[in-house]
């Protein structure tokens, strides 16, 4: 066993080359092990270093960036002084790569099948006939549907799931003894995660492949490594078993890492600020209906939301969470005015909004603010953070010349940022502290409600437990609404007093955060609950288990004008009723404002409880 | 996809519809009409009445606009202010050389500009691609008229082959006799187009080898000349059939200096010579005529480039 070494780190050394012709160490001298049949997790937050050291497995660094001493060792042959030629057949044949991002790795303008059995064709080591073969019985080992006809398709036609699945089966085509899995689930909504997740896992242990699985997210690595490396700024931390890195973590870093990783659900703060619900609420949207296209007899042609309610005091926050193409996004460019509803009102504090965005006034637009998730893409990167700031400032609130210059100090002071930074463009400056300016910006405008769209999804654990942090902080001092929109479960649970889970554009519950999730009632609500991945060994073979519901891909999710929409996936469907009557709104404790919408009651809910045990978040 | 092309269709009829209303009134918003034209600033106002009653003058725009543009349509330009003779004559004869020479360009400096720009995004910061970038570079910035003074110098004076001057006519001849024939025009436009599609087709190419699937090839161990023609190419196909439409709807239209400088007779010359005589009628149909080939041009490219993109050829 222990000559069985797929892989060797042998202090390896990567550095980044500058413009002025100086080195910037960036992996500074790693060494770890891979035997074959096992899975490694490279563990770190962004700037770690993890993807780059996974990436030495197949010889390659990205562009700026060479290898800088030390060896990486693929089947005892060091891949570092290689030439491109000579590494040619290694990879893809040897060791294969799994990408993040399916949806970007796959050639927009390839068949599907083409792709996944190009390495080996090109390699030699198979005939097209028998990589067709091949790719065929991975598509069923993946559970993809219509396994004889996928890969006739084209990337854009099947979901992300799929594709992610679809991209196992393209690094396994080749028979690898090295598959090297870069976030590979990082993309997917939770309740699809375990299904692919439980798909790779099978698939490593009957394949017998060794495996460097690179991510952020410690509960995933529980279910899925055998062994942890765990590391900060290019240097290894600490490795060890998984077991005796989750359950005794020696290094304060592991240790941030795992209380990052488990955030506190929001519950005295809310039993607080109760008797607030006297004054009107900051932000109120009624019965909206909303979508895209051509809109006919009052309806648009693609209907996303459904008689959407939602409400949220003043210095509180509601979470908004569902799946990708759930409309949350939809429902936050219908408050900020980007998107006029079909029909329904959004009501700040007293007054009714106009529907569209041009029809507001300076005031009402100054009171509504949009935090965008990628803080990358929403700051201009040919402006100064002062003039990013600067200009919300002056146009809301006319100021100028010494006023705005000490109104963008405050505003920086307040996101937790030096002043001096008001000088730097925001390439100069980390994900977190982009995602800082990004809040300041809509903070500019000193709003009485902002809307956070996903804003720690592109953040590391930690960092976005920062940020939330910082969220926290505002609000109690500023008395800001917000409206949390986030797929992840865990994030919102940890920030917002209020939940509303939407599934397929309707609110299917809502409440205290605490209810909802110590006694969820709508079968959607207890299955993605029961799919946030916990920190504990054998979780995902539990869930796997105890899940009733169909795989969670979008060919099942649709969006009807009656009906249930999540009739396909429910396991207590009523024949006859749930297809085409819209399910009753039902109270879950009389006299609480903790809703959901199905055709059971809660007591007939009850009897079905899926493994109720433990779901903490 | 056929209702995106359909669509694509309609506007370009529309655009074609917008032109011609744009170019109907401009001619009406300038001082003096096709009979003052004709007949002097001395002419009589009774003259001058018959005339405008003869031509159609007196009748209200939008007839007139009517009447212009069925006219058009079946090929029935009018008769040119200064000599009285019909222009769709007088197009026909440059029409002729101006597609010779602009066909027999695009037909030798596309496919070998498209080439040389591809294999420069191969091998980037290559010495070849370094030489090639700095001639390209210097080709854009140099006019037409110098390098057709380079070209001139070159092959005429130093070693003695064709002429300066294109003339004679075409008639009977074949493929290599035109080329011959009009070696040089065709020649200066393969440079000033290739400086450009080299450039673009390079940046095109390029900026899909910055995309994370041709990560992944590399990843896969595939050879780095099956990256560019099957993985990249396909998907850098949109952007190029644009930069090769603009131009081919140049070569029709703007190649004004090299008509001049080898003294043959072009469309782009008649549209000049129609404008120093006030003749607008003649500039009207040419107007017409040129939007129209580009908005077939584009409306081609925009086409070619719906058939190259999965997205559109298989929606969902």
């Amino acid at each position: 066993m222990m000559d069985d070494i797929v892989f060797q780190a042998k202090n390896l050394q990567i550095h980044a080359m500058r413009d002025d012709g100086s080195e910037l160490p960036i992996v500074k001298g790693v060494d770890f092990k891979v035997h074959r049949g096992e899975v490694v997790a490279l563990i770190g937050e962004s700037g770690s270093g993890k993807t780059t050291i996974s990436l030495s497995a197949l010889g390659y660094c990205k562009p700026g960036l060479k290898f800088a001493g030390g060896q990486a060792e693929l089947l005892g042959q060091d891949l570092t002084n290689m030439t491109t030629d000579a590494l040619r057949p290694l990879r893809g044949q040897r060791v294969a790569y799994l990408a993040q991002s399916a949806a970007a790795t796959f050639n927009p303008a390839l068949k599907i099948n083409e792709q996944v059995t190009e390495a080996p064709v090109i390699h030699g080591t198979k005939t097209q006939n028998d990589a067709n073969l091949r790719a065929l019985e991975l598509y069923r080992a993946l559970e993809l549907p219509n396994a004889d006809t996928i890969g006739d398709r084209y990337p854009h036609q099947v979901s992300g799931g799929q594709l992610q699945r679809l991209m196992a089966a393209m690094a396994l085509c080749g028979d690898p003894d090295l598959l090297v899995l870069d976030e590979p689930t990082t993309a997917l909504d939770v309740t699809t995660q375990i299904e692919v997740l439980k798909a790779f896992k099978k698939v490593i242990r009957d394949e017998g492949a060794a495996a460097i699985y690179v991510t952020h997210d410690l509960a995933l690595v529980a279910q899925i490594a055998d062994y942890i490396v765990v590391l900060y700024n290019g240097e290894i931390k600490e490795k060890g078993p998984t077991d005796v890195i989750i359950n005794n973590p020696q290094h304060p870093y592991t240790k941030r890492l795992i209380a990052a990783s488990r955030l506190e659900p929001q519950t005295q703060h809310s039993a607080q600020e109760q008797p607030a619900e006297i004054e009107p609420p900051a932000l109120t949207t009624t019965q909206i209906d909303a979508g895209y296209g051509p809109t006919k007899d009052g309806r648009p042609l693609v209907q996303i939301l459904h008689d959407v309610d939602l409400s949220v005091q003043r210095g509180q926050t509601v979470g908004v969470i569902g799946e990708s193409g759930s409309g949350k996004s939809t429902l936050a460019r219908v408050v900020a005015g980007l998107l006029p509803p079909a029909s329904g009102s959004v009501v700040l504090a007293d007054e009714t909004l106009p529907p569209a965005l041009a029809q507001r006034n300076r005031d009402q637009l100054r009171r509504i603010q949009f935090v965008y998730q990628m803080a990358d893409t929403a700051l201009n990167p040919r402006q100064r953070i002062r003039d990013i700031l600067g200009r919300p400032l002056e146009f809301y609130t006319g100021v100028s010349g010494r006023e705005k210059k000490d109104k963008i100090d405050e505003l920086l002071e307040m996101v937790d940022l030096p002043k001096s930074f008001a000088g730097r463009y925001p390439h100069e400056l980390s994900g977190g502290q982009k995602q800082r300016v990004n809040l300041a910006r809509a903070l500019a405008a000193s709003p009485d409600v902002i809307l956070c769209d996903e804003v720690t999804s592109a953040l590391d654990s930690i960092v976005g437990a920062n940020v939330i942090a910082l969220l926290k902080d505002l609000r109690e001092r500023t008395g800001i609404a917000s409206v949390f929109i986030s797929h992840d479960l865990s994030t919102v649970a940890s920030y917002a007093e209020h939940l509303v889970v939407l599934y397929a554009g309707r609110v299917v519950e809502s409440g205290l955060t605490h209810q909802v999730l110590s006694n969820p009632q709508h079968p959607y609500t207890r299955l993605l609950i029961a799919s946030v991945p916990e920190m504990r060994i054998g979780w995902l073979e539990d869930a796997a288990k105890a899940r009733i519901t169909p795989t969670g891909t979008s060919d099942n999710k649709f969006s009807t004008a009656s009906g249930c929409p999540f009739m396909p996936r429910c396991p207590m469907v009523i024949d006859n009723v749930c297809s085409r009557v819209t399910p009753p709104r039902r109270q879950a404790n009389p006299g609480s404002n903790h809703g959901f919408a199905c055709h059971h009651d809660v007591n007939a809910l009850a009897v079905e409880t899926v493994s109720p045990e433990s779901h903490q978040i | 996809m056929l209702s995106l092309i359909a669509k694509r269709l309609g506007i370009g009829l529309i655009t074609v519809l917008a032109v011609s209303i744009i170019i109907f009134l401009g001619t009406k918003i300038l001082p003096g009409d096709a009979a003052e034209l004709r007949l002097g600033q001395s002419a009589s106002a009774e003259n001058l009445a018959v005339l405008r009653e003869r031509l159609g003058l007196d009748k209200p725009y939008w007839q007139q606009y009517l009447s212009w543009l069925v006219n058009f349509v079946q090929g029935d330009m009018g008769n040119s202010l200064s000599g009285d003779t019909p222009i769709s004559g007088l197009i026909a004869d440059r029409y002729q050389n101006t597609l010779i020479v602009s066909g027999l360009t695009a037909l030798i400096g596309v496919p070998i500009s498209v080439a040389l720009g591809v294999m420069a995004a191969m091998f980037p910061g290559s010495t070849y691609d370094r030489v090639l970038t700095f001639t390209s570079v210097t080709l854009v910035a140099a006019p037409e008229f110098f390098t057709a003074t380079l070209l001139v110098l070159f092959f005429v004076l130093f070693l003695g082959m064709g002429s300066t001057i294109v003339s004679g006519s075409t008639d009977g001849m074949g493929l290599f006799e035109l080329i011959q024939h009009f070696a040089l025009p065709i020649t200066t436009l393969c440079f000033v187009i290739a400086s450009q599609l080299i450039r673009m087709s390079r940046a095109a190419v390029l900026n899909v080898m910055a995309s994370p699937y041709i990560e992944m090839a590399i990843l896969k161990g595939i050879p780095r000349r099956r990256i560019i023609l099957r993985h990249a190419l396909l998907n850098a196909i949109g952007p190029i059939v644009n930069v090769i439409a603009l131009n081919l709807a140049y070569l029709i239209t703007g190649v004004i200096v090299v008509e001049i400088y080898f003294s043959y007779q072009g469309l782009a010359t008649l549209i000049v010579q129609g404008v120093q005589t006030r003749d607008f009628v003649l500039v009207q149909s040419l107007g017409m005529i040129f939007c129209a080939t580009y908005v077939v041009i584009m409306l081609i490219a925009d086409i070619a480039a719906i058939l190259a993109n999965p997205r559109q050829r298989h929606p969902k």
